[in-house]
């Protein structure tokens, strides 16, 4: 009798391949590596925990995983804040609207290792705009080569610069769609611009704020290619975010078992920190 | 509490209005006197939502004047003209308590704590919310989602006017009666001037002392839901009001004599004007079967219960008649019968007939 | 064309939105569910459209079993409270679009299409798109795809409740004649129990997901099997109070009572809930031998001709609908005139006696 509902498998099946090529196995390649040590030659030795646990105790790893949250700590509170700003001045009807709205899009169409670039060349104390602006016009030292602060003021204003549109546009679709009757029974009820924000726009924004907070951590919490096109993780080790921290360990000291189980745990963190967040949203939605 | 007066107001949406038909608004001038219940009746896009949007200060009018009492506010924005107005769907501020939704207008506007809890409790019992206050207003049904929107005007003691924009469309048919009676109430114990603004005659004949019948912009009789019933001025109006409406029937007249078919049919009372194109008037009510002496064959019979809606079909044309107890024959040949004084005639649409006894 | 319904129940994990519904429905008049909004009509009509699987039980169309066939296959129309045409397309291809994909000639397709149109005043807009037409239009357009197809079964589901009442009362009107002599299995779905007499035909009356009464629209009206089938069709709310049977006598409140008649006569003694719909309790005394009640008038309302006046007899709310304009007084005390022989007794269970 249930013959007829099994041609649906003859659909699923190439997805299913699919996710597999694409996730299940590299992935299970990295848990394999992460619990075995290999001198090249194909050998392996059981290390079991062994790479996790000196991974978890290592100072190397704890800056590493401090930069990246301070990284995407700050993005978040100037992109969310910024982006919401923006929206709400962009206009809503009229001939202006596509024109903001394609000028928004412009800077993610731009691949990630041109926008290192593009900022790495802009930023040159000697020929490029902004560097020889800061540096010789009006004087203000700025060498993100040499400077720490120069160099994450630097990645933070690129980040903000890429990204912000994803908010701005996430937010503005949040916007269009209240109805304008709640415009104007705040208009009748003598709210002013701050509570229509707080009660009217914040309210019915905050499904498409999630996603867009969501997705801004999880971009930013990977991030790689734009800042190590940039600063290379210097100067120093001052930018080496834990993705730049990865690679460096992966294919610059071809430590394949730590590699590994970093990159699980950092899988981990980013899983963890995505779902907490998207409980408690829900939850609040709830109550 | 306020009088209203609209003078002269035309409205159109495009920037350079030519023709007649450029215009949302035609011409209105009307009054409304204070703590009135007014209704604004008419099929979707006649113009009653733009007139409602002018008079709340959502929208400026192209041409002409709005008074509240004796002051011009045509240039006034929502928040200055002391309104209140409660929307198509239910406008609720989600994150807040439904006691919270209530003081929002209060608060906005420096009212102290004392007043404020005074004046919500007061209107929370009046619309029976009272026992729900602390609940958040994100999780009320759609009822007392709107029972909400209309407390958020009434808890202030200053607005000038109360309108309603059809504001029954979301609520279950069988919740209806009971907001409409509510309305009603309300409006009974607060006396502001309310003005509701709906395409369903019950509604508007249930809530208002006096109706405003709208179509294409142009206000076409204003009247006691009675008046309305009993003497259309338009044969728009006798149509629209009555379920089904009233039956418009083609004629010829000759002096003040009509003939519908051929045959004479005895109208109320003297006509007036002349020429045109020319209509007789007769509701399903006042339609008599096995009287008279039209034929007719019935076509169509529908019980509904207290009576019969009965169809009947002399040559192409079709008449109603609301038929109470015995019902005829479906395909039956039968004699109609017009009551005499109920029995009106429209001349290019308006009324051209006097009840006997009055004018010339 | 028949459409038979054997055990069908919908559970959705643990909440059973249609419990166990056994139906025949036949052609050549329409078959309206009628419920609150609440009630399951739109599950139940999306089950035997196919459009939602069913739990348990057999769907017949002209005894063929169409239980595990997809809708695409069982030539249905399914039309919609909300408009639902391509907005792409113009009106003609809208309607013709079930026909273009059934591979039909394109002689034959223009020749249905129009008479389609005709029926429903649309050939001046076949070149339309539907943005270009108003509410009751689009609505038309999709009927008119439904008629074109000449399916074996159609379901409308509220399809007028977006209408301007007017246009509702026009389109109401021409329905019935829309699909007769067409052979197809016509199921409508509606909350309002006049919209359901005006069409009749024959009506199922449907509570909290169940079935609870089907027959020939008036005489189910006329013979409520039981309180709550007596409830769903009657608008405004039936009337409804306990009353106690003492000897040939009902007895209300302990101050009005009246001679019962016919079957309630031969009840035992005891406390029956009595019911009648507004419409047979009138300001006017019609009836010599109707019982007075006195109640405080609540609410009073009014439409075309018809008032309604809300008035309070001890807890109880009760509602007058009459014909012609009553001078009421809101707050004060009135008498109305119930027609006793329009009275249903129902006992304990909810099951009618009398």
């Amino acid at each position: 009798m249930k013959k007829q509902y099994q041609k649906g498998w003859l659909f699923v099946t190439p997805v299913l391949l699919l996710v597999a090529f694409n996730a299940l196995i590299p992935m299970m390649t990295v848990v394999n590596y992460s619990v075995q040590e290999t001198f090249g030659n194909n050998l392996f030795f059981w290390e079991g925990m062994g790479w996790f646990e000196s991974l978890l105790n290592s100072d190397r790893f704890h800056a590493a995983l401090g930069r990246q949250f301070l990284f995407t700590g700050l993005i978040l509170a100037i992109e969310i804040p910024l982006g919401i700003m923006i929206a709400l001045a962009m206009p809503k009807e009229g001939f202006w609207v596509s024109i903001c709205l394609v000028l928004m899009a412009l800077p993610m169409l731009i691949p990630w290792n041109v926008v290192g670039a593009m900022w790495n060349i802009f930023t040159l104390p000697d020929i490029g705009l902004l560097g020889y602006l800061m540096n010789t016009t009006l004087g203000i030292e700025y060498n993100m080569t040499q400077s720490p602060f120069a160099a994450w003021v630097t990645i933070i204003i690129m980040d903000v610069w890429h990204w912000t549109s994803l908010v701005v546009l996430l937010s503005y679709a949040g916007l269009v769609a209240i109805p304008d009757a709640y415009y104007q029974a705040a208009k009748i009820d003598s709210a002013s611009s701050w509570a229509v924000f707080r009660y009217i726009q914040l309210p019915k924004m905050k499904q498409v704020l999630t996603i867009a907070i969501l997705l801004r951590f999880m971009d930013s919490f990977n991030i790689y290619t734009e800042v190590f096109v940039l600063t290379g993780g210097g100067p120093g080790n001052s930018t080496t975010l834990l993705s730049i921290d990865l690679v460096k360990i992966a294919l610059g000291q071809f430590d394949l078992g730590p590699a590994a189980a970093m990159s699980l745990i950092y899988f981990a963190i980013t899983l963890l920190v995505s779902w907490l967040f998207y409980t408690l949203m829900n939850k609040q939605d709830s109550n | 509490m306020a009088k209203i007066t609209l003078s002269n107001l035309r409205h159109s949406y495009y920037p350079n209005p030519k023709v007649p038909e450029d215009y949302a608004l035609k011409e209105i001038d009307l009054t409304w006197d204070d703590g009135g219940a007014y209704a604004l009746l008419g099929p979707s896009g006649c113009g009653k939502t733009t007139l409602l949007n002018i008079i709340s200060g959502l929208l400026t009018p192209s041409e002409g004047r709005i008074l509240f009492d004796d002051a011009d506010v045509t240039a006034l924005p929502p928040d200055q003209r002391n309104i209140a107005q409660v929307f198509q769907f239910p406008v609720i501020y989600d994150t807040m308590t439904v006691y919270d939704n209530l003081a929002f207008p209060l608060r906005n506007r420096g009212v102290d704590e004392a007043t404020v809890t005074r004046r919500v409790n007061e209107i929370a019992e009046m619309l029976e919310v009272d026992d729900m206050l602390k609940r958040r207003a994100a999780g009320l049904s759609p009822d007392n989602k709107q029972k909400l929107s209309m407390g958020r005007g009434l808890v202030r003691d200053d607005v000038n006017v109360v309108m309603f924009d059809e504001p029954l469309t979301v609520i279950d048919p069988h919740l209806k009666w009971k907001l409409r009676s509510k309305l009603k109430e309300l409006h009974q114990r607060v006396r502001a001037t309310m003005i509701y603004v709906t395409h369903d005659q019950t509604e508007a004949m249930t809530f208002a002392d006096q109706v405003v019948v709208m179509q294409d912009g142009e206000i076409v009789q204003i009247g006691t839901p009675v008046e309305l019933f009993d003497r259309p001025t338009h044969t728009f109006v006798g149509h629209f009001i009555g379920s089904p409406g009233m039956n418009i029937l083609p004629c010829k007249v000759r002096g003040d004599q009509a003939f519908f078919n051929g045959q004479q049919v005895l109208l109320e009372g003297p006509t007036n004007g002349e020429g045109g194109i020319v209509e007789i008037g007769i509701r399903p009510e006042y339609v008599k079967i096995g009287v008279g002496d039209i034929e007719a064959q019935i076509s169509k019979i529908a019980d509904v219960g207290h009576h019969f809606v009965v169809e009947a079909r002399v040559g192409n044309t079709k008449i109603k008649a609301i038929v109470i107890g015995e019902a005829p024959e479906q395909g039956a040949t039968v004699t109609l019968g017009f009551r005499q004084n109920q029995t009106r005639l429209y001349r290019d649409g308006w009324i051209a007939s006097q009840a006997a006894g009055v004018g010339a | 064309m028949t459409l038979e319904l054997k055990s069908i129940t919908k559970c959705v994990g643990a909440v059973t939105h249609i419990k166990e519904t056994s139906l025949r429905l036949e052609p050549g008049h329409f078959n309206v569910l009628l419920g609150e909004t609440s009630a399951g009509k739109t599950s139940l009509i999306k089950l035997m459209a196919g459009l939602d699987k069913i739990s348990s039980g057999q769907i017949f169309m002209d005894g063929q079993d169409v239980t595990r066939l997809t809708t695409q296959k069982r030539n249905i129309s399914f039309v919609h409270q909300f408009f639902v045409n391509y907005s792409h397309m113009t009106v003609f291809d809208n309607i013709a679009s079930p026909l273009k994909v059934a591979g039909m000639a394109k002689s034959e397709i223009q020749g249905r299409v129009e008479e389609a149109a005709d029926i429903l005043q649309l050939r001046p807009m076949l070149n339309r798109h539907p943005h270009e037409l108003s509410g009751g239009q689009q609505q038309r357009t999709a009927l008119a795809r439904a008629i074109a197809k000449e399916s074996k079964a159609v379901f409308l589901d509220e399809p007028l409740a977006n209408l301007d009442y007017k246009l509702r009362e026009e389109l109401r009107d021409q329905l019935p004649e829309l699909f007769a002599g067409r052979g197809a299995v016509v199921v409508y779905a509606t909350s309002e129990p006049e919209e359901a007499l005006l069409l009749g035909g024959y009506t199922a009356l449907m509570n909290d997901g169940h079935v609870t009464q089907f027959g020939p629209t008036a005489e189910i009206y006329r013979t409520p099997q039981d309180l709550i089938s007596a409830a769903v069709f009657s608008d405004p709310p039936i009337n409804s109070s306990v009353i106690s049977k003492q000897g040939d006598q009902a007895v209300l409140n302990d101050s009005t009572s009246w001679p019962l008649t016919g079957d309630a006569l031969g009840l035992r003694d005891g406390d029956y809930t009595v019911a009648v719909r507004p419409v047979h309790v009138s300001p006017l005394r019609h009836l010599d031998d109707a019982v007075g009640l006195t109640g405080k008038v609540q609410v009073t309302e009014l439409s075309g001709s018809i008032s309604s006046a809300h008035f309070q007899i001890g807890d109880s709310n009760w509602v007058s609908l009459s014909h012609g304009v009553h001078p009421y007084q809101i707050g004060e005390d009135h008498t109305f005139y119930m027609d006793t022989t329009k009275c249903f007794y129902f006992a304990a269970d909810g099951k009618r006696v009398a």
